[in-house]
């Protein structure tokens, strides 16, 4: 017997909902580039993680739940926002699948949804840094902040008096670096934000 | 036999290495000790370094968060600029710019259909033959400690340090290409180069948190005081570091004291640069206690 199943045979004679599940691996495979189906389930990427104990899903179960085509529960997941892209369980996995990249291909399906991103602030502080860059081509901590703060209403007790020191130590220069070629960021944002 | 030649020149007096230089947005601001403190020692060890004319940001952690085009293209055109500039090998002191750099670089060299995009969206022809490099390589490999051990005039000798690593630099080792993923060795021998005893300890690589500093600042108080207390109970008096995102948040999240400084600056210790208050007076937790009781001050 052929344990290997041809795709297309096996398509016919699957329900609608099986196929969508399939399409949901599908995509996630091809967007991140990764081969998801060979995850067997060793548990090393969730082991190794910093982040999952704070993760709803851990990394392991959110393999599994897209293999098992669990679209709406993957991308409304806090899971995909906490990855802070440490790249340990890529590194660790035995079939060399990159959970970090993944995770990116994630959360980008998931904007492209218009899935109301469940770790809010998590999103709203890389939009902040982005638009900081789009401004001036140079990432500046204290407009970066100001705006993260002004979108989100996060006071961020926990980086007040921290960040009050550093501002203090000259670390927090009030001024922006601007690159000169601001007509070439413009482009490349025009141009990496149409496509979308 | 090529690689005798290079070292023979290389070790004639006076010979000058020529580096194109990425500093990144933070050097003259958060990781502002990092920037002074490399463009010091490599002042010592003989180095020019050419600052890329113009360069803008790799696009740090949020870019590739939420738009992964232009998490490649925005370091692309920073290769660009180095690619015209034909000052050398790109030397980046930031393992969180080096590792985007790289993620790109990795792009533009293994996958066609990426590279032509990008190509077309920066507007610039890839040469492969530009080199990426971590400022840690380059002293260790291109630079050599024979040399590095020359210049020290003052030893670390009794300094215990631990050696942090973080994530950027070895993950993902296929991209990085750099020392071990799990146990690398670089900062540790660069350490005992400079007479400094590296502790052994179980935490050189693990994530201090990054960016969720910002937003979950609570939990990222646990990973650094985990991190932190574990090379205080491996017996260290400070923590070594190669990365702003790590060196600000193990200092601004940690409440046992213990200096977190970059490797750079232990450098110019040791070679005894004049200019090392400039840096030395900036940190949060201030090493001048630890550095005087050795009579390193």
């Amino acid at each position: 017997m052929h344990i290997a199943i041809n795709m297309e045979e096996r398509m016919e004679t699957l329900t609608n909902v099986e196929k969508a599940n399939i399409t949901f691996l599908e995509e996630a495979e091809k967007r991140s580039g990764e081969k998801l189906s060979l995850c067997y389930q060793c548990l090393k990427c969730t082991a190794g993680c910093p982040t999952a104990p704070y993760m709803d899903i851990r990394p392991n179960s959110l393999i599994r739940m897209i293999q098992m085509g669990m679209k709406k529960e993957v991308l409304e997941s806090g899971a995909i926002w906490f990855c802070v892209y440490c790249q340990t369980c890529g590194t660790r996995c035995p079939n060399e699948i990159h959970i970090g990249i993944l995770m990116d291909a994630l959360r980008e399906m998931a904007m492209e949804e218009g899935v109301h991103a469940k770790e809010k602030n998590i999103h709203l502080f890389h939009e902040a840094f982005i638009q900081s860059v789009r401004r001036g081509g140079r990432a500046h901590e204290v407009t970066m902040l100001m705006d993260y703060m002004l979108r989100s209403r996060d006071l961020m007790k926990g980086s007040l008096i921290p960040g009050v020191k550093l501002f203090l130590k000259g670390k927090f220069p009030l001024l922006p670096s601007f690159v000169k070629g601001k007509v070439e960021i413009k482009r490349i944002f025009e141009k990496c934000t149409k496509e979308k | 036999m090529s690689f005798a030649v290079i070292r023979a020149v290389r070790n004639l007096g006076g010979f000058i290495m020529k580096f194109s230089y990425f500093p990144g947005c933070t050097d003259h601001s958060s990781s502002y000790e990092y920037g002074r403190s490399t463009e010091a020692v490599l002042e010592v060890l003989g180095v020019d370094l050419v600052e890329i004319e113009d360069w803008n940001c790799c696009g740090a952690a949020a870019t590739h968060s939420l738009n992964r085009l232009l998490s490649l293209c925005l370091p692309a055109r920073n290769i660009s600029k180095a690619q015209s500039a034909q000052a050398g090998p790109l030397v980046v002191p930031c393992a969180g710019c080096f590792s985007y750099l790289k993620r790109t670089e990795n792009v533009l060299k293994n996958d066609e259909a990426g590279r032509k995009e990008i190509e077309e969206i920066v507007g610039f022809t890839y040469q492969p033959s530009l080199e990426i490099l971590a400022l840690m390589d380059v002293i260790l490999n291109r630079i050599g400690l024979e040399k590095v051990q020359e210049k020290v005039k003052n030893s670390l000798k009794g300094l215990k340090v631990a050696c942090y690593y973080g994530c950027a630099l070895v993950r993902h080792p296929k991209i990085t290409q750099l020392d071990d993923p799990e146990n690398p060795q670089y900062l540790d021998r660069l350490m005992k180069s400079l007479g400094a005893e590296p502790v052994e300890w179980s935490y050189k690589v693990d994530c201090c948190g990054a960016d969720l500093a910002m937003t979950y600042s609570d939990v990222v108080k646990k990973l650094v005081g985990k991190i932190v207390s574990m090379a205080k109970e491996a017996g260290a008096q400070c923590i070594v570091t190669s990365c702003g995102l790590c060196q600000m948040n193990l200092e601004m999240r940690q409440d046992v004291g213990l200096p977190i400084l970059y490797f750079t600056e232990l450098m110019g210790i040791a070679f005894d640069v004049e200019k090392r208050e400039n840096w030395l007076k900036r940190h949060l937790i201030s090493p001048k206690g630890l550095l005087e009781s050795l009579g390193l001050g």
